[in-house]
């Protein structure tokens, strides 16, 4: 294996894969080709599961969809492992970063001790590498840092056994020796990533998901205040913007990262029409951003009116009919 | 979102990293920025961190008044909630419901209690006098 390049990139998920795949050579991957083969973007509001009485919304798809949806559409096979024992998980990443294979891990963050304290909660849908160890500290690759860093064995073991929703389980993957990419199978990747997207947010027959579930999320919004009072529905709004923008979730964020693959996306099948698209998901994240604005006007307890929150709702059903254009004009082209 | 408009914010990012976000430049293509934060999104934290305080400060007055027992004092110090608590303990979440009374808490086993203090990080007999 070569020396381990640490690459940072905007979502955990995201950096795993592209960190993951360069190291297997393929040298053109970018966070936008690896998000957009993944089929990344989405949006759902999470029935029957409340955070602190809140929403559950998530701007992604599935926690480890991004990385195998990416392998399987570039041919890559994936090993992955989960473990029971403690001991029995720890050796398997012992031989394999020996062996100099770097693994992505799914973590817990709450007791990630490289994280600022203010970051830290139960929440298990992390990913960061292993690439090596040194003494009893194993050298970490977390793609949201600027540089890397270490854990030690003691605190790697707590946070690959993290508990609650999502438990990670000690679970690890890597990619097997790729083959070389021809530009025939990254151009089908990078088509099946956009028409499974299309699919994702347009034809998906329930109202809590894509298009229709931001319209979800915004009918919910225009009650909170009534039901909740202004305290506890300007802390939900905020609970959004988190979920939205906060470190390894980034929901305005992944909008312009779609927006980047499209433009790619463009460049790699010669056709001209994304690019135009592409400037239609810069909008809806310029939108994401407007919400989150108004938003913070609320909890910041600066506008606290009725009026306001249909504010907020009301930018949240102009983005669900921006990303519905987007989505609908991506699915005319008829990419092949 | 235009390059010279991404935030750079004092935020709780300080000392730790800036965060990658993608920019249009001036010619109108994508690159990555880096952003030191967004008061937008600062101030949701703050705001979830004093929230946090609040329910941990309410559930240990509950405590001292014998209203609850110090697994919700705990619980909500470690910013956990039922299912949670209940993976890292092994017990149901109805049985944790039932340790949060003080009566039930009274006659926890030593055993049980050692499992409480353990994920809490703190000495049994501090936990079990809740001496914090």
């Amino acid at each position: 294996m070569s020396e381990f390049k640490h690459i940072q990139t905007a979502h955990c998920e995201n950096g795993v894969t592209v960190n993951l795949l360069k190291q297997q050579g393929l040298d053109f991957m970018t966070e936008p080709l690896a998000f957009g083969i993944g089929s990344g973007l989405f949006y759902i509001h999470i029935p029957f599961l409340k955070v602190n009485g809140g929403p559950a919304i998530s701007f992604r798809s599935m926690p480890g969809a991004i990385f195998s949806r990416t392998c399987k559409s570039l041919d890559v096979k994936v090993e992955r492992k989960k473990f029971r024992s403690h001991e029995a998980a720890q050796l398997y990443l012992d031989q394999k970063v020996d062996d100099g294979i770097a693994v992505g891990c799914p973590v817990g963050v709450y007791n990630l001790l490289y994280f600022p304290k203010e970051y830290r909660f139960h929440f298990n849908a992390y990913n960061l590498i292993v690439y090596g160890r040194d003494g009893n500290d194993y050298l970490v690759s977390d793609p949201v840092m600027e540089t890397t860093t270490r854990l030690s064995k003691e605190a790697l073991e707590k946070v690959r056994f993290a508990k609650g929703a999502l438990a990670p389980k000690g679970h690890l993957y890597y990619p097997v020796q790729a083959r070389p990419i021809t530009e025939e199978v990254l151009r089908k990747g990078i088509v099946r990533g956009i028409n499974r997207n299309v699919r994702d947010m347009l034809r998906i027959p329930t109202k809590i998901v894509g298009v229709r579930g931001i319209n979800h999320t915004a009918s919910k919004v225009r009650k909170w205040r009534e039901q909740h009072g202004e305290r506890t529905a300007g802390l939900f709004l905020g609970q959004i913007v988190r979920m939205q923008e906060e470190i390894g979730t980034g929901g305005g964020g992944f909008r312009f990262i779609y927006a980047a693959f499209l433009e790619q996306a463009s460049e790699i099948l010669g056709d001209d029409r994304l690019l135009g698209i592409s400037e239609q998901f810069t909008k809806a994240g310029d939108l994401w951003r407007d919400s989150a604005l108004q938003m913070a006007g609320i909890y910041k307890g600066r506008i606290t009116a009725q009026k306001d929150f249909d504010d907020c709702a009301d930018i949240m059903n102009a983005i669900s009919a921006a990303e519905k254009q987007a989505f609908q004009d991506l699915g005319k082209l008829n990419l092949r | 979102m235009k390059k010279n408009e991404l935030p750079q914010d004092e935020s709780p990012l300080k000392d730790f990293t800036r965060e990658v976000c993608y920019v249009k430049n001036e010619d109108g293509k994508y690159e990555t920025g880096l952003s030191e934060g967004w008061d937008v999104k600062s101030v949701a934290l703050n705001n979830a961190w004093e929230e946090i305080e609040r329910r941990t400060q309410d559930a240990k007055d509950k405590v001292l008044k014998g209203e609850a027992s110090p697994v919700l004092y705990y619980l909500e110090l470690h910013l956990m909630d039922l299912p949670v608590l209940a993976g890292y303990t092994g017990f149901r979440r109805w049985q944790i419901k039932r340790h949060m009374k003080p009566s039930v808490f009274k006659k926890l086993s030593d055993k049980k209690l050692k499992i409480y203090a353990d994920i809490f990080e703190v000495s049994v007999e501090n936990f079990k006098h809740f001496k914090i």
